[in-house]
């Protein structure tokens, strides 16, 4: 059914009220469709909110849930993006009886670093574009990481 | 002034010019229903069932061109509507429907008579509200009558708690409107609309294809005069019957799955297809691939979303089509009418080749028959509505429509039962005008309830019912696609329908000729009080011509010749 699938990065902007998340998400599920990932946070100084949507389906489709995106009331603007710098978070938690330092590298090769140190445990942070990220958490498998969590990604236009 | 929540909806239907409500009350509701009580500046049409006040609203609002309102409490209620704010919105019925809600403390507590009703009508509304505090109250409603009836028209659903309806607050319905997220583009681009003229200039088979936008836009005159004065013949969809009279020499007729011969064949034949405020639904185009393969398109829309959808667009024009078309009318002598003179040749010897038609029978009266008697003698007198199934598309096809707003029908969803009540708001609206419903033995049960609404509120629809005794659409399908196995469609089992008006006040009769029918309207119309005819027809008439599901328009299955006796 999902012909061409491809990977879309949307955002949306939308007036910050009660069930606009849904409104959104409903035209997705709707239609079958996975949200990959999803942040929304409030537009600083504004009663708006940006959503980062990224999915993967066919353009065809892609484009129909912009236009019925555009039509929801309080959504204020749609962008398909194309060129962007887009980047995505990853904490990781790993036992403090790992190579502390082999993984302190890894997380400088991936704009990260060690942001928490605790009796049994640290905590790890890399902000990157979320391919990296995907190598990221390859590289560091084998120090035995207890837990991964990914922010879903950001996006802006070049 | 400061007012009761419920206070503060009867003062919002009336600073709308609201003059009248289809509901039915409940717990959550009271409130209001209260309110409604103390006033007189508007009916409140009590129907007996919440599916059936929805479908009344529509009727009226697509008779009147307002935006109807209905009323129901939370839970059951609510549910028993959805079926009709889901009609509305695939048919942009521009709607305001307002819900009892349990108290805000117990939301979300499984209380008696709750369920989450935005949650559920999300995705069959234009937009939507739970209102949390009545201070909110007039804005939000301010706010549904703008969306209901503004751009694509279509339902919104207000849901109010019972604790805000008795809430007090300050009311003032002069606020202003800050929808900076919503500003539907009216106006269409004036150099794409001069780029689409001259492509229509320089085509030579060019054809309107005529849709329900047309109607919601109230631009039927317009496009009339678009239609004339360029001499470019045109097909109307199921939705925008009556925008063209029925003898208007350049109206080929509907397209579609059950268009005619003429109709379709020029669709498939045009090289520029000009679309106004019609949607390219499955129903209408057939096998996509091979609709209007060889022809450019114009497509005026408001809604953008509707654009390329399905069928993309060569000259894409997003606004009102009343707009779109005076501006077009400027265009109009860069165009040469003379040289479409060949391809209305064309179109007529379709015509011909095959008509429109039925066979009569001498034993048993044809559905087509009944639906031509009644356009014959009634015509423009009559506003006619219908359920859903064959006499729907008989109907369509055989009555000679000549006034946009004159056909009242549920297109896009195709609700069985949506006829009756639809009619009841159709004759609560123009009350001067006959008001006919053409049903079927199968979708008149849907609602036959609305006999007490009729009889009560004095409103005489007339529901002809084509009996054959079947569900007939599936039947016809199962005759031609499924080898004649007659799944759970046989429906001779049935009441006595004119006992059935009888019991509720109403007025029955049994035809099955033509002179029974006959002397049954006329009857049914002198007595003024609502009435079933229950008409006898042919039990294995087929809607013809038909594309089967998924075919090409131009492979039609058609009206088999008539043999000799």
């Amino acid at each position: 059914m999902n012909d061409n699938n491809e990977r879309r990065v949307v955002s949306v902007i939308v007036v910050n009220e009660a069930s606009v998340l849904s409104r959104i998400t409903d035209l997705f599920s709707g239609r079958g469709y996975n949200i990959t990932s999803l942040t929304v946070a409030p537009i600083p100084e504004s009663k708006y909110s940006r959503l980062t949507i990224v999915t993967s389906g066919s353009i065809r489709v892609i484009e129909q849930i912009t236009k019925q995106l555009h039509k929801l009331i309080p959504v204020l603007r749609v962008y398909e993006h194309s060129d962007l710098v887009e980047k995505e978070m990853a904490l990781v938690k790993f036992p403090i009886t790992e190579n502390l330092s082999d993984i302190s590298a890894i997380c400088n090769a991936y704009n990260g670093k060690i942001v928490n140190v605790g009796n049994d445990v640290i905590i790890t942070m890399v902000a990157d574009e979320p391919k990296r990220v995907d190598h990221y958490l390859e590289a560091i498998r084998k120090y035995n990481p207890k837990e991964i969590v990914r922010s879903g990604a950001v996006a802006l236009e070049r | 002034m400061q007012i009761s929540g419920a206070q503060m909806v009867i003062e919002a239907l009336i600073a709308e010019g609201v003059d009248t409500v289809f509901g039915y009350p409940g717990g959550a509701i009271m409130n209001v229903y209260d309110e409604i009580y103390k006033q007189d500046k508007f009916q409140h049409i009590l129907t007996r069932h919440e599916q059936a006040a929805v479908h009344a609203a529509e009727g009226y609002s697509k008779a009147s061109g307002k935006v109807g309102v209905s009323m129901i409490t939370s839970g059951p209620g609510f549910t028993n509507a959805v079926t009709g704010l889901a009609d509305a919105y695939m048919d942009s019925i521009p709607l305001v429907v307002i819900s009892g809600q349990v108290p805000m403390s117990l939301i979300g507590t499984d209380a008696f008579q709750e369920i989450d009703a935005v949650g559920i009508s999300r995705s069959c509304t234009k937009h939507n509200y739970l209102v949390t505090d009545a201070k909110d109250l007039p804005r939000v409603l301010k706010e549904a009558f703008y969306i209901a009836r503004t751009g694509r028209p279509g339902p919104v659903h207000v849901d109010i708690p019972k604790d805000v309806t008795a809430q007090i607050a300050e009311f003032d319905y002069d606020v202003k409107l800050d929808l900076e997220t919503y500003k539907p583009h009216v106006k269409g681009n004036p150099r794409q609309i001069k780029k689409a003229m001259e492509a229509i200039a320089n085509a030579k088979r060019p054809l309107f294809y005529l849709g329900g936008g047309i109607i919601n836009s109230n631009a039927a005159n317009e496009v009339r005069d678009l239609v004339h004065t360029t001499g470019i013949p045109a097909v109307e969809t199921f939705m925008a019957r009556g925008t063209l009279s029925y003898d208007d020499k350049l109206l080929i007729g509907m397209l579609g799955m059950h268009g005619s011969y003429a109709a379709n064949m020029a669709m498939s034949e045009t090289d520029m297809v000009i679309a106004l405020g019609a949607r390219f639904d499955d129903r209408v185009t057939g096998k996509l691939s091979e609709f209007a393969k060889n022809a450019g398109v114009i497509h005026v829309d408001i809604d953008p979303a509707s654009i390329s959808k399905l069928v993309n667009a060569n000259y894409p024009i997003v606004g009102d089509i009343k707009n779109v078309v005076v501006e077009m009318l400027k265009h109009v002598p860069m165009i040469k009418s003379d040289n479409y003179e060949p391809w209305r040749e064309t179109i007529e010897n379709f015509a011909q080749l095959h008509p429109l038609t039925f066979h009569e029978d001498s034993e048993r009266l044809k559905p087509q028959w009944v639906i031509k008697r009644v356009g014959e003698l009634l015509g423009d007198d009559a506003n006619i509505s219908t359920d859903v199934g064959q006499h729907q598309m008989w109907t369509s096809q055989f009555y000679p429509f000549t006034r946009p707003r004159q056909f009242i029908s549920s297109g896009g969803l195709g609700t069985m039962g949506f006829g009756f009540p639809a009619a009841i708001g159709v004759k609560a609206a123009s009350p001067e005008k006959t008001s006919i419903n053409f049903t079927g033995d199968g979708s008149i049960l849907m609602n036959c309830q609305e006999l007490m609404t009729a009889v009560e509120k004095k409103l005489p629809v007339i529901n002809i019912i084509l009996n054959n005794n079947f569900l007939g659409m599936v039947r016809q399908w199962q005759t031609l696609f499924y080898d004649k196995r007659y799944s759970e469609t046989d429906l001779s089992v049935q009441p006595d329908f004119v006992k059935l008006a009888e019991a509720f006040g109403g007025i029955g009769y049994r035809v099955s000729t033509k002179e029974e029918f006959d002397v049954a309207l006329k009857e049914a119309i002198e007595r003024n009080i609502v009435a079933f005819i229950d008409v006898k027809v042919e039990r294995l008439e087929n809607v013809m011509p038909m594309v089967p599901s998924g075919g090409s328009l131009f492979n039609m299955m058609l009206l088999e010749k008539k043999e000799s006796k």
